[in-house]
């Protein structure tokens, strides 16, 4: 049974693996969660999940795109050692920091549970917490002997962080993967509100694949959809102690609209006027830098696409804690869908006029 | 299942109430006396056919490493100190539990994205560290929280690979499960048996210290989970000892010269029972036989250990089957005193 729940949704998707190139379950998993939701679904070479919700009324019929990126970052095995062991290294930017003492599942034949082996303090040598752990000391432990790993584990197979989501006060989740689950639960807030809306345009939600590695989900879907206006979801950092207020946005005071180079200025014209307009709390998110989201992609797919950026403000991005607000979320899916529910011919002529 | 049960309670050095009110529910009906004492252990006593008997103590730390609420900032999130010896680079990234109302939480880090080149070549240090636990300013974490509370790490016990298990504190919940599991036999020596579920070991051994005091055993035999550092990247002649091998059993470390003749006795009762064992080849660490033996004008001590990789992080892993080796050994243990008297 397909949940209606954000919170039951987004756990219920963080919990999945889906390390870049590896998200089939979790395309799986979106889909029957939102089932009920969209008119069809395919699935494109690469392996985006593209979900389309018609519009009403006579054609030709807006198209919107909404694109957040259902990969994660993860850990790739390099190598089996004698002791059963498994070497590891990165699948996107990981602080190798986090690592030691985490659990983690290793997809291998089948799932296998393993632990990130730390030192304990008895045996190590003098000063060696003053030094940072290289990846050469890292190892996975499934607990099992070389000969048992080698039959259910070869080089290349990828493991995941193994958080159970929790729920902190606040609204607030903590987990592995949210970005950029968060921003799939975006589109699925968003279709939830457009299922009693009327709508003329044509809306799909992309759950795009590779984005950690290169957004190259986006580039391809985005050239199959052809889309009219497209907007990627994803996260921006959020507020925490240690880092400058200046680079972070505020966890619960609502989704951020990016502006930049990558942002085409009526789009985020429109959208922060929407926000206004219905009293929907949003952030500004200045974006000077482009480059790190699927925004990024749809901008020059075929002749250009007019794009924009919404983030759901994260903390602690890139490690299995990753925190968000349940909130911010549910604004961001009510903001896009009023986006949707307002968009007209003249509007989409309008973008290519500066 | 007990050792799922223990390794899952909340038990920071002076704060084990979970940890003891599982024991105490678990060995109630199996021993005459149950008790505990101004410090907080807990004390199952078993008497022996003869009151003039020799006392037997085995004994097994409820605590585990953990942290303290020292600080609650503006913004709502926790300031800690390490409550035991964590090494500071194993908490970043991790789920918490904090007080005895577990309130979720977790310590996070700066994101990669936004740090200096080469800001990971440095260690995480704890002055830079703190729990999340969503609170949105300092009042409202004051609601939730106080200073001085524990926090645990939100681990759960699974069994993983072949025969294995992984959960947190398994230093030293599994000693407790061997005593609790132990008594559960519902067997009944000559002599009495002193069950001692110890607080404090991580911070001194301070339980353990006030209980042999109190019992005046004969003989002492702490039970514990020690570590095993047969993994890669480690020097073979510092492994100490490996999973799946038996019991380990000490010779030294650094708080104890364990007693010969128990140590002999332990390995004649295993090879008589056919029972794998090994020998614990490090001499550092410590544990409540430290402390127990120097009590009043001496107490004979040795310790018996499961191996454990990864003590005193967030998850350690444990072979099942040395669980179950280690249970007989003490069984055979306590038959050999009324068999043959103690070996001291």
């Amino acid at each position: 049974m397909a949940t209606r729940d954000l919170a039951d949704f987004l756990a219920g998707l963080v919990s999945e693996a889906g390390v870049s190139g590896h998200e089939r379950e979790v395309a799986e998993v979106a889909k029957a969660q939102m089932s009920g939701l969209f008119d069809e679904a395919r699935h494109d070479a690469l392996g985006n999940l593209i979900l389309l919700k018609r519009g009403m009324g006579r054609a030709p019929h807006p198209r919107v795109m909404l694109a957040a990126h259902m990969d994660e970052i993860g850990l790739m095995v390099t190598k089996i050692e004698e002791e059963g062991c498994l070497r590891v290294t990165e699948v996107g930017g990981i602080d190798r920091r986090i690592l030691p003492g985490l659990e983690v599942v290793v997809h291998g034949r089948r799932d296998l549970p393993g632990v990130v082996g730390a030192k304990p303090p008895h045996v190590q040598e003098p000063d060696e917490r003053k030094k940072s752990v290289k990846w050469e000391d890292l190892f996975i432990d499934v607990g099992l002997t070389a000969d048992e790993a080698r039959e259910l584990v070869q080089v290349g197979d990828t493991a995941t962080f193994a958080t159970h989501p929790s729920r902190l006060k606040g609204q607030l989740m903590a987990g592995k993967a949210m970005d950029d689950r968060a921003g799939v639960a975006v589109m699925f807030e968003c279709l939830k509100v457009l299922a009693d809306a009327r709508h003329h345009a044509d809306v799909y939600c992309v759950a795009t694949v590779q984005e950690e590695v290169g957004l190259r989900g986006a580039i391809t879907s985005t050239y199959g959809i052809v889309p009219d206006i497209g907007i990627a979801v994803d996260v921006g950092h959020g507020d925490m102690l240690g880092v400058p207020e200046y680079d972070t946005l505020t966890l619960g005071k609502g989704p951020a609209i990016a502006f930049g180079p990558q942002v085409h200025p009526a789009v985020f014209a429109r959208l922060k006027e929407i926000a206004d307009d219905l009293d929907i709390g949003v952030q500004v998110e200045p974006s000077p830098y482009p480059g790190g989201t699927d925004a990024f992609a749809i901008q020059v797919t075929r002749g250009g696409i007019p794009s924009a950026l919404i983030s759901i403000p994260l903390r602690y991005m890139h490690t299995a804690v990753e925190t968000v607000s349940l909130a911010d979320i549910k604004k961001a899916g009510r903001l896009l869908a009023e986006f949707v529910v307002r968009l007209d011919k003249k509007f989409v002529e309008g973008l290519t006029c500066f | 299942m007990l050792l799922k049960a223990l390794t899952e309670a909340f038990g920071v050095p002076g704060q084990e109430h979970e940890v003891r009110d599982i024991l105490r529910d678990h060995v109630r009906p199996h021993c005459d006396e149950v008790e505990t004492d101004s410090i907080g252990n807990l004390i199952a006593i078993k008497r022996g056919a003869s009151k003039d008997g020799p006392k037997v103590m085995l004994a097994a730390h409820m605590d585990e490493i953990g942290l303290m609420v020292t600080y609650i900032e503006k913004s709502g999130v926790l300031r800690f100190y390490p409550v035991g010896g964590i090494d500071p680079r194993v908490l970043v990234s991790k789920q918490v539990l904090v007080g005895r109302d577990r309130i979720p939480g977790v310590i996070g880090a700066k994101p990669i994205h936004l740090q200096k080149r080469d800001e990971s070549e440095k260690p995480f240090e704890l002055e830079g560290l703190y729990i999340d636990i969503g609170a949105k300013d300092k009042d409202e974490a004051e609601k939730l929280v106080k200073l001085g509370d524990g926090v645990i790490f939100a681990t759960q016990y699974a069994e993983i690979g072949s025969g294995r298990a992984k959960a947190k504190a398994f230093d030293d919940r599994v000693g407790c499960a061997v005593i609790a599991e132990l008594l559960a036999k519902d067997r009944r020596w000559g002599f009495t048996l002193q069950a001692v579920f110890t607080v404090q070991e991580e911070v001194g051994a301070r339980g353990a210290q006030v209980a042999a005091y109190a019992l005046e055993p004969d003989l002492a035999v702490a039970l514990e989970g020690t570590t095993a550092s047969d993994v890669p990247g480690s020097k073979e002649h510092l492994y100490s000892t490996r999973l799946g091998k038996g019991p380990a059993l000490t010779h030294t470390d650094a708080s104890l010269l364990a007693d010969m003749r128990i140590v002999r006795r332990l390995m004649e009762v295993a090879e008589a029972r056919g029972i794998p064992f090994q020998l614990r080849e490090l001499a550092v660490g410590g544990t409540d036989a430290g402390r127990i033996h120097l009590i009043r004008e001496g107490i004979p001590a040795g310790v018996v250990s499961v191996p454990t990789r990864y003590i005193h992080s967030p998850v350690s892993i444990i072979d099942k089957q040395d669980f179950e080796h280690t249970l007989m050994l003490m069984e055979a243990f306590l038959d050999s005193i009324d068999e043959r008297g103690l070996p001291c």
